[in-house]
């Protein structure tokens, strides 16, 4: 497997007006690795990855994505830059006034030069890799939730990016769809040879895909290393998380009063 | 004794605070909308963008531009004509309807209906992109939206506007004849020459096509941004929509005021 | 297939749009009247043009035949200078009497050119002699007032 490093995260922190959302975070990734970075909701997993595809700008340090810092490329670098990135949006993100077919053939009609028999077999090529030849003709609308998820990857493979952001690719499906877009995942990243980021807070389908895991919390990665590895640790705040346990270093109850002040009960019980 | 002044206060601070972010606004759409001038390059290269938008914003606009065109007309006629006869004129109902038609009423009411029926679709569409992740997902494709959804949209708009304003003239004044010469029996003859010597080709019925121009620019701008700008929610995107249909009312009427003032006190 | 229909659709609402346009400006406005056909100049002194302004017809026998495209002050005569364009089709003997007349009571003003004997045409920056001004009421009225009072003195 080739060892040659992607991304290089380094020390990056980002805040949105005064919420500082991601410390000094420290990552790096290389080609054709499956990774999975997982937190709890509001843990800034999404800000990272948005961080990675250049759409907002880190308050310091910087990611380098095959050795260029992307906030430091102007505009036109930036978007030569995102044509080799794909992105999967939580919900597909489809261009709900387009075809599944001029869905996928969107990126390849905006950037090349292809003839349009040439595009109707790479679509027909990228629809039939999801399973989903057959419905190139659909719209979206008419698409159920997984449909729709596997014809957003469709798309966001359309020209073999060499990174590929998968946000919350699990979340609202049935248990079928999530094996098969996990699945797919890992065959795709295996084929294109390229690198995947998943960010997600499913830990059992995303732990039985990924090469590496990421953990979150409040900003700081809390714990990184092979999917054995976050198994079997004791570290609290991976503990409770793979094993989904209601209280723990992630407290069940929101910060507040003490329970008896807050019901007023302080001077009855004096 | 303290309690009214503080009120007075708090309510000057509030009138301050509204004046201060509605200018605040009218700086963000207007640097939006040269944003939106400057990325027009790609919607003239692929004119099948724009194309297709003419079909949402012209084709399907055109059924109620018909209709009310026609009923506007008819009740101009009929009114004009009660009026009209009490002087002996009644063969000036042509003139009436026309020149109420080309001057006022077709780009005004074509370009309030027109916000309605397009510009709300306009916002709800771009809103709703936005919304669902659309926008962001086509910019991590590398496509700039702005160049890609909001540029042709706004063309088809101002494209649009000027044709369905002349379409709704057009209805108006049949309607008139419909109404005035074949029910109430106004001669044909008269009819149409007095409205032909006295509506003016450069003075009512070029004035009238400026406007409705300067309407569907004024239209189409507020309703892309007020899409583009609109809070990605459900409530975001449907308060953005009557946003959209309520400022541009104003605007075009407001508008309305300043261009007639322009074009028929001389200067 | 589904392109090629919205392409039709849109195309003929081009069209549509286009053609009322076009009906506006020819069968609504008056187009095809002025400015299409070849026109000539002549212009004419009156003493009070009342509300006559530029862009007013000129008829003769009611029937449109030109429009005043100029209206002056001139200082050396102390009157007013109108310019008209003549359709030249219409040719008029020098000695046409040129009046400003009222569409109805209340209606517009117009020049009423009245032909009159003479074998020799206006040509082109001709003026025309013979010129009757605007009515205007005041006027009217204060001269029926005075005649009125004269009348009263009399007994």
């Amino acid at each position: 497997m080739a060892s040659e490093t992607l991304i290089e995260i380094n020390d990056l922190n980002f805040s949105y007006d005064t919420r500082t959302i991601l410390k000094g975070v420290n990552m790096t990734m290389r080609r054709g690795q499956l990774i999975a970075i997982m937190g709890g909701s509001g843990s800034g997993k999404t800000t990272l990855l948005k961080l990675i595809g250049g759409a907002v700008r880190p308050s310091s340090g910087y990611v380098k994505v095959s050795g260029q810092v992307i906030h430091e490329l102007n505009r036109d670098a930036l978007f030569k830059m995102r044509r080799k990135m794909g992105m999967l949006f939580q919900f597909g993100a489809l261009f709900t006034d387009l075809s599944v077919f001029d869905n996928v053939a969107f990126q390849m009609r905006e950037h090349t030069d292809l003839s349009e028999s040439m595009i109707r077999d790479l679509v027909l090529m990228k629809l039939h890799a999801v399973g989903l030849r057959g419905a190139h003709q659909l719209m979206p609308a008419e698409l159920s939730g997984g449909m729709a998820r596997r014809v957003a990857l469709a798309r966001s493979i359309a020209l073999d990016p060499m990174l590929m952001m998968f946000d919350e690719p699990f979340t609202g499906l049935d248990p079928i769809s999530l094996s098969v877009i996990g699945g797919l995942i890992r065959r795709l990243t295996d084929a294109l040879g390229m690198t995947s980021i998943i960010v997600t807070h499913d830990v059992q389908e995303s732990l039985s895909i990924v090469d590496y895991v990421y953990f979150i919390a409040d900003g700081v990665i809390a714990a990184h290393g092979t999917p054995d590895d976050v198994k079997e640790s004791e570290a609290p705040f991976v503990h409770q998380f793979v094993h989904g346990e209601i209280d723990g270093p992630v407290p069940f109850h929101y910060p507040a009063q003490a329970y008896l002040q807050d019901l007023n009960l302080e001077k009855a019980l004096a | 004794m303290l309690k009214p002044i503080a009120r007075i206060i708090s309510v000057i601070q509030g009138i301050g605070h509204r004046v201060i972010e509605a200018v605040w606004r009218l700086g963000r759409a207007t640097r939006f909308f040269l944003l939106v001038l400057l990325k027009s390059g790609t919607s003239l290269r692929r004119f099948g963008l724009v194309i297709r938008e003419l079909y949402y914003t012209g084709v399907l606009s055109l059924i109620i531009i018909v209709v009310s065109g026609l009923f506007v007309g008819m009740v101009l006629g009929l009114q004009g004509y009660e009026t009209l006869q009490k002087y002996g004129s009644e063969t000036a109902v042509g003139t009436l309807v026309a020149l109420s038609l080309v001057r006022e009423l077709g780009p005004v009411v074509a370009a309030l209906l027109f916000a309605s029926r397009a510009g709300s679709a306009i916002t709800a569409e771009i809103g709703l992109m936005k919304a669902t992740e659309q926008l962001t997902a086509m910019g991590m494709m590398a496509v700039d939206p702005v160049a890609r959804v909001v540029a042709p949209r706004f063309w088809a708009g101002v494209i649009s506007m000027p044709l369905l304003a002349a379409i709704f003239s057009v209805m108006g004044v049949f309607g008139g004849y419909l109404v005035t010469v074949l029910f109430i029996g106004v001669d044909e003859g008269s009819f149409w020459s007095q409205m032909q010597s006295n509506v003016d080709f450069r003075i009512d019925i070029l004035n009238g096509f400026i406007k409705s121009c300067f309407f569907g620019v004024a239209v189409t701008a507020i309703a892309v941004f007020e899409g583009y700008d609109s809070p990605p929610t459900a409530e975001g995107v449907s308060g953005a929509t009557t946003r959209t249909v309520v400022t541009s009312s104003l605007v075009i009427l407001g508008l309305d005021f300043i261009l007639t003032a322009f074009m028929f006190r001389g200067l | 297939m589904q392109r090629a229909t919205l392409d039709l659709w849109v195309g003929l609402f081009v069209v549509i749009g286009i053609g009322a346009l076009m009906i506006l400006s020819l069968k609504v406005g008056n187009l095809n009247t002025y400015g299409v056909s070849d026109s000539y100049v002549i212009k004419g002194n009156f003493d009070n043009i009342g509300g006559l302004k530029t862009r007013a017809p000129v008829k003769s026998s009611g029937v449109v035949i030109g429009r005043v495209t100029d209206i002056q002050f001139s200082t050396q005569s102390y009157d007013a200078i109108v310019t008209m364009n003549i359709d030249s089709r219409y040719q008029f003997p020098k000695d046409t009497f040129a009046s400003i007349l009222t569409a109805g009571l209340l209606g517009e003003q117009y020049i009423g050119l009245d032909a009159g004997g003479d074998e020799m045409m206006l040509k082109a920056g001709d003026t025309i002699m013979k010129t009757n001004s605007a009515m205007v009421l005041e006027e009217m009225i204060g001269r029926f007032m005075f005649d009125k009072a004269s009348e009263d003195d009399d007994f």
